[in-house]
């Protein structure tokens, strides 16, 4: 299979992501579409890795797993430490962050 | 012996910090241990520092300290001397001080300010011993400062009521005059001589540096510190009013001790009025004048403390006239004897007072003798006394004023003097017969007069034994005896024309006259007030006018009050008022002005400046009201702006690759 699918799939996945995190208004659901981005950008790396036999793409990938790891464990503390504090998981009640 | 005399004033100013911090609180009725006690130590002291003196009188005792002020050319010592004549004076000082002392413990007896008198006291005390024992003339004045201001702290012990406290201001004021005149003496001196030592000045002195001028100028200005301090005319009209004061300290301070401070200083400073005649006839003049002037006064008095009062006037006028016509060691010789006779008298009146329950005026005594005896016997001593009666004490002194008087040939003043001295004799008998001979003229149902505890007859038994023996001892010959040798030391025979011989005539005939005075006194006072007690009340209405005269005492109190005191108060007025309304109205001017500038700098800070700042803020506020709606507070717009810029810029960059 040529590159440009793997690059194609990865672009779909991530824009599926992107208008999760725009449109949902559930904490949740935006947290998982985050996931998906980076997923995205962990499948293009390692098509880019396999194409150029080059394994720093997938050391790289193995890095943002880690990361996302953590990511999520600080992202779901905060939805715990936003339901205690507003009692909300609808991000358009969280709105204080202006003038 | 050096420490010996500085302890001297040093005891009763310790009592004075200890009772003074502690008397209050802890010692209470205690106080008399400290304050007695350190008299008698200080009187201890100065037995044995004055019997070195007897032993060696050609060289005084010098004690100096350190150098007290030195700036430039100026310099005075903290030192004292004993000659002489500080003997005499220490030995009158302390001694009455500490009878006196021990007799204010019966009489202040349960006086609820008891530590407080003794603290007073014992300040007058120091003040006194470091007048008579400095060596230079501004240490002196420091004491001469201090008895004033004891002395007004006393005539106002008991202020609480009006006129003790009035008498204390004005027995301060006028001394003030006089001390003015004194510093102005001072200044004089300094200016002359070059220093203040008694040493250096009397020595300036002796080498003929100071002109008859300056001379004049100095003396006649100690003269007029003199006169505040010893109560001369003009400026005697504190010491009758000075009666206010506890009768104790009527005795020490207004009658032995402080007001003869000015014959002191006078006697000592003799070396100066040699070179100034005038001052010396001046200071005769007043002496005599004063002596007539107060003791007619004193004739019709009715307040026992008062006839004394006059009579202590009357009496320091003796002793400047002494001064005045060359006699300084009998002046001196009268400051001894009168200190022992009228110091006896004011305590012995004190025993009155205390038996009649502080009755004072005599028209409501009489008969007294039958219940006081003891202080009947010695007041009469005292009386005779001063009267002027041999061999008693007072009739050596006075009898050597009139004398040299008479010798020197100022017929005048002699004669003032023997009018006074005839005056003398019968205002005291009248005194000694109205309070203690005829009837009792009190109601003998309510006052009961019991005589005065121990602590206070003893004092009174030992001063008439001084007074009936304290001038035939030292006194005879006259102007020749023990006191005029052992005080012609201290001025190394050059001070007073050389110690007189005594002869027959004129002496022994200038004797028997003043004797013969003294008694008629006696029987003129036995006539009005033994004889026919009604003979004083008619004669006051047939001269009703000099009686009424000498009753308001000439109207002086009045004539100042009218002549000095009101235009002071007047002018005092008058400048007052020109302070309130042209001072205070600059200054309130000024002030208004800087409000109308503040108020006006106010309004333009109020609105040019902060219109300005707050003008900058509503601008950019309402310039931003726009902008500030894109802040939705909602992440994801955010993020959608994020993302839409993302992809403009990648477009973008697309586009131009």
């Amino acid at each position: 299979m040529p590159l440009s699918w793997y690059l194609v799939f990865g672009a779909l996945l991530f824009m599926i992501g992107v208008v999760g995190v725009l449109t949902r208004r559930n904490v949740i659901i935006v947290l998982m579409s985050i996931e998906l981005m980076l997923n995205a950008v962990n499948v293009t790396l390692i098509s880019f890795s396999h194409y150029l036999q080059d394994l720093r793409g997938q050391i790289f990938t193995l890095f943002i797993i880690a990361v996302a790891a953590s990511e999520a464990a600080i992202g779901l503390a905060l939805v715990i430490s936003m339901y205690r504090g507003k009692s909300t998981f609808n991000l358009d009640e969280v709105n204080v962050l202006k003038w | 012996m050096k420490v010996l005399v500085w302890l001297i004033p040093i005891l009763p100013a310790v009592a004075v910090l200890l009772n003074g911090l502690l008397g209050r609180r802890i010692l209470r009725d205690k106080a008399h241990y400290l304050g007695v006690g350190s008299v008698g130590l200080a009187l201890l002291c100065a037995l044995i520092v004055i019997l070195r003196v007897i032993a060696d009188p050609q060289h005084p005792i010098e004690a100096k300290l350190y150098p007290w002020i030195f700036a430039g050319s100026f310099s005075v010592d903290m030192g004292l001397m004993v000659d002489s004549l500080s003997a005499v004076m220490l030995f009158v000082v302390c001694g009455v001080g500490f009878l006196v002392h021990v007799y204010s413990i019966g009489y202040m007896h349960g006086d609820p300010s008891y530590p407080r008198f003794f603290t007073y006291l014992n300040l007058f005390m120091t003040s006194m011993l470091v007048l008579v024992l400095a060596d230079n003339y501004l240490l002196m004045f420091v004491g001469w400062e201090g008895v004033g201001l004891c002395s007004y702290l006393l005539i106002g012990f008991w202020y609480e009521r009006r006129s003790a406290s009035d008498a204390g201001k004005k027995a301060f004021i006028v001394n003030r005059i006089g001390d003015a005149g004194f510093i102005l003496a001072m200044a004089l001196i300094f200016w002359t001589t070059g220093s203040l030592a008694y040493h250096d000045v009397f020595a300036a002195a002796a080498d003929h540096q100071i002109t008859t001028g300056i001379a004049t100028a100095i003396t006649l200005l100690l003269f007029i510190g003199a006169m505040g301090k010893s109560a001369q005319i003009p400026l005697y009209v504190w010491l009758p009013d000075a009666m206010e004061g506890p009768t104790p300290v009527s005795a020490l301070i207004h009658a032995a001790t402080m007001v003869t401070a000015g014959v002191y200083m006078v006697v000592r400073s003799q070396a100066l009025y040699l070179l100034a005649p005038i001052s010396m006839d001046v200071m005769a003049g007043i002496g005599a004048f004063t002596a007539l002037f107060a003791a007619s006064i004193a004739l019709v008095q009715n307040d026992i403390k008062r006839v004394l009062a006059y009579s202590t006037v009357s009496q320091l006028g003796y002793m400047f006239l002494g001064c005045g016509v060359g006699a300084f060691t009998s002046g001196l010789f009268h400051v001894m004897t009168h200190a022992f006779f009228k110091g006896l008298l004011f305590l012995g009146a004190g025993s009155v007072i205390h038996a009649m329950h502080e009755e004072q005026d005599m028209r409501r005594m009489g008969g007294l003798r039958r219940h006081i005896r003891g202080t009947y016997d010695t007041m009469l001593l005292a009386t005779i006394a001063i009267a002027g009666i041999p061999p008693f004490a007072g009739f050596w002194s006075k009898d050597e004023i009139l004398a040299s008087a008479i010798k020197g040939g100022h017929v005048l003043w002699w004669v003032l003097g023997l009018c006074a001295a005839f005056m003398t004799s019968f205002y005291m008998f009248r005194l000694i017969f109205m309070t203690f001979r005829g009837e009792e003229r009190f109601d003998t149902e309510q006052v009961h007069p019991h005589e005065s505890p121990p602590s206070m007859l003893q004092p009174l038994r030992i001063l008439a034994v001084l007074s009936v023996i304290g001038g035939v001892i030292v006194g005879i010959p006259p102007e020749n005896g023990l006191f005029h040798k052992f005080v012609a030391h201290a001025f190394h025979n050059q001070g007073e024309h050389a110690v007189h011989a005594f002869h027959f005539w004129p002496d022994v005939p200038l004797m028997l006259l003043s004797t013969v005075i003294a008694l008629g006194g006696l029987y003129l006072a036995y006539l009005f007030y033994i004889q026919d007690p009604e003979r004083p009340k008619r004669l006051a209405e047939k001269f009703a006018f000099a009686y009424e005269t000498l009753l308001n005492k000439y109207y002086i109190d009045e004539f100042y009050d009218a002549y000095i005191v009101r235009p002071v108060k007047w002018s005092t007025d008058a400048l007052w008022s020109v302070d309130a309304r042209v001072v205070d109205g600059v200054v309130n001017g000024f002030g208004a002005f800087t409000r109308l500038y503040a108020n006006w700098s106010g309004i333009v800070d109020r609105w040019v400046v902060d219109g300005a700042v707050n003008g900058v803020g509503t601008v950019i506020q309402s310039g931003s009201r726009a902008f500030r709606l894109i802040q939705t507070g909602v992440v994801q717009n955010y993020l959608l702006v994020m993302a839409l810029g993302l992809f403009v810029f990648a477009t973008i960059y697309l586009i131009a690759l």
